[in-house]
């Protein structure tokens, strides 16, 4: 049998990931320019920071920066998640799991074009990045966000931005570089050093994802707060990172790759897609439920923003439903989960509907009722789409497509549910 | 006309997987095989048919569903309205949240108890009833293929057991 083990990228893919950044970015001007054409008539709606275009254009970068950093950072938690619980079934698509961590470092470095534009004013969309907030003698004093000045002091909050986003870069890219000297070497030394660093890595990560959510989501209503927020948005992290997994693995075997990846392995990814979305839903469901039983002021405000004002509730329940129902409904049976046409078809659905959760996590909280999703929203997402499709397929040329030495490599060729 | 039934035990489940799949295309018709823990690819190899209890489980959970919400509309809506919370009392829906986890564990509850319960009926696991093992030693270590067999044929399947690896093959009266 003649093993196809290094993924070449053909220049046909790769044109079609560049034709996709550009037809984004064609729509993302046309969209500029309508909605440019649309204010100059009606200019007296004033000069609320919410309305402006550039809080439109920086919101939206917020939700794809944090989108597609989630799919990287997703891809090495359950790259970590492998090694610390010594799953062996997925060992002969593993190389696909580190080309998608690889895309960390981007998404670290789109996080901190927005953030460091919010810390130097270039945008509004964290109100407590405003210093005048703390001043007890500015106007726009607020009592609420001065308390928490402790937390969000600008040396605080990027000391912790750089030490998550250090740890997590550092830990997947050991993890990788340790899982390419497994070829080399051999033996189960290097297997168990992954094995050490995934559990430190677990731990760290249990804790900072949800301090980073915290950090970088839910401050975006700064005077509301949720226990179940940080898990809400790990949740959706994890599940867009699996889809890109499964669609990858997917796409490579129907070109031929990934020979030994058989039904069974295709059965336990789809497996996850359909845990995962259950785990989404069942967080999404618990945050909503508390905070609509309890009915406290302070903490509605987060769904009033959402279901009363400014026009989203419509889009609010079809993506709760979407990304509940589909899954579902579609890969409830076993023979769905084996199914590559279905497959592809629900996580093609469901990743959009994920990204569509962000655009709520985020536009309720900065440009309220002047949303809408055009050619703006459109066109930056297929720029950012067919930038990552790019780097990844890139990434996966990079290594043998079937690793050596790998104690579980020969259990895992063999795998059958 | 009955048939007399065959016990041939084993020592591994390497030799059983082999030996159903011989007597399998041979003719032989196995009518259950007993083994102290589950034999992986057994049922593709005695062509067992896929289980209709995931149709039992829906139609269990889907009755559970509605027998959860029935019993909340009539504690909750229509026999006794209670204010909690000061949500509004008037209609189902419009308390719809606070009925989602209780409608979810009944059917939880009833897909798993009916499940169990078909399960148990179906293959006539219950208290009082003999039990169909005919060898205690396949709850340890040992592995019992169960075949059926015409009286004339009995000699030439019994060999057939022999050659298959079988240890011991005794005709059960």
């Amino acid at each position: 049998m003649d093993l196809k083990l290094n993924y070449t990228l053909p220049d046909k893919t790769k044109r079609l990931t560049v034709v996709t950044m550009a037809a984004g970015l064609v729509i993302f001007a046309i969209g500029i320019i309508f909605n440019m054409l649309g204010h100059s008539e009606g200019h007296a709606e004033g000069h609320g920071h919410a309305g402006e275009l550039s809080t439109r254009l920086w919101a939206n970068l917020l939700v794809n920066s944090f989108f597609f950093m989630g799919i990287g950072l997703g891809a090495t938690f359950y790259m970590a998640l492998k090694y610390g619980s010594e799953a062996h079934y997925a060992t002969v698509f593993k190389r696909v799991v580190e080309a998608v961590t690889k895309f960390l470092p981007y998404g670290a470095v789109f996080m901190l074009v927005v953030l460091l534009a919010g810390q130097l004013h270039l945008h509004h969309l964290y109100h407590w990045m405003d210093s005048s907030v703390y001043d007890p003698t500015s106007p726009h004093y607020d009592v609420k966000i001065a308390e928490k000045y402790a937390y969000f002091n600008p040396a605080f909050f990027w000391a912790r931005f750089f030490v998550f986003f250090g740890v997590w870069i550092l830990c997947q890219r050991k993890l990788v570089k340790n899982s390419l000297n497994e070829d080399l070497s051999g033996g189960t030394q290097t297997h168990f050093k992954n094995v050490t660093l995934s559990a430190f890595f677990l731990v760290f990560f249990g804790f900072t994802s949800s301090v980073a959510s915290w950090d970088w989501m839910m401050s975006l209503d700064v005077h509301w707060f949720s226990t179940m927020f940080g898990w809400y948005i790990f949740s959706g992290i994890w599940i867009s990172a699996m889809i890109t997994i499964l669609l990858l693995v997917l796409y490579l075997r129907k070109n031929g790759y990934l020979e030994y990846v058989n039904e069974s392995h295709i059965h336990d990814i789809g497996k996850w897609v359909f845990a995962i979305s259950f785990l989404w839903t069942y967080l999404f469901f618990c945050q909503f439920m508390l905070i609509w039983y309890a009915n406290i002021p302070e903490e509605v405000t987060y769904f009033q923003n959402r279901l009363e004002t400014n026009g989203y509730k419509g889009l609010f329940w079809m993506v709760f439903f979407t990304n509940f129902a589909l899954p579902m409904l579609l890969l409830m049976s076993r023979d769905a989960k084996r199914n590559s046409g279905l497959l592809v078809g629900v996580s093609v659905i469901i990743f959009v509907f994920h990204w569509l959760d962000i655009f709520l996590i985020v536009m309720p909280s900065t440009v309220a009722s002047h949303w809408g999703i055009g050619g703006i929203e459109i066109g930056m997402f297929l720029v950012f789409l067919g930038f990552m499709v790019n780097r990844l397929l890139v990434f996966l040329t990079e290594a043998p497509l079937l690793p050596k030495n790998h104690p579980y490599l020969e259990e895992s060729i063999h795998h059958h549910v | 006309m009955s048939k007399n039934i065959i016990n041939a035990i084993y020592g591994d489940d390497e030799v059983v997987l082999n030996a159903a799949k011989k007597l399998r295309s041979a003719g032989v018709t196995i009518r259950e095989i007993f083994s102290p823990y589950p034999i992986h690819g057994i049922e593709a190899v005695l062509g067992v048919k896929k289980t209709r209890l995931a149709t039992c489980a829906f139609l269990y959970g889907i009755t559970g569903t509605l027998l959860g919400t029935l019993m909340m509309w009539y504690m909750m809506i229509n026999d006794w309205p209670t204010i909690v919370g000061g949500k509004p009392n008037w209609k189902y829906f419009y308390n719809m949240p606070a009925f989602i986890p209780i409608t979810f564990e009944c059917t939880v509850f009833c897909a798993a108890h009916g499940m169990a319960l078909t399960f148990l009926l179906r293959s006539w696991i219950l208290p009082g009833v003999s039990p169909k093992n005919p060898d205690p030693r396949t709850t340890d270590d040992k592995f019992c293929v169960q075949v059926e067999a015409e009286p004339a044929q009995v000699d030439s399947v019994i060999a057939k057991l022999k050659e298959s690896g079988a240890e011991e093959v005794k005709v059960q009266s």
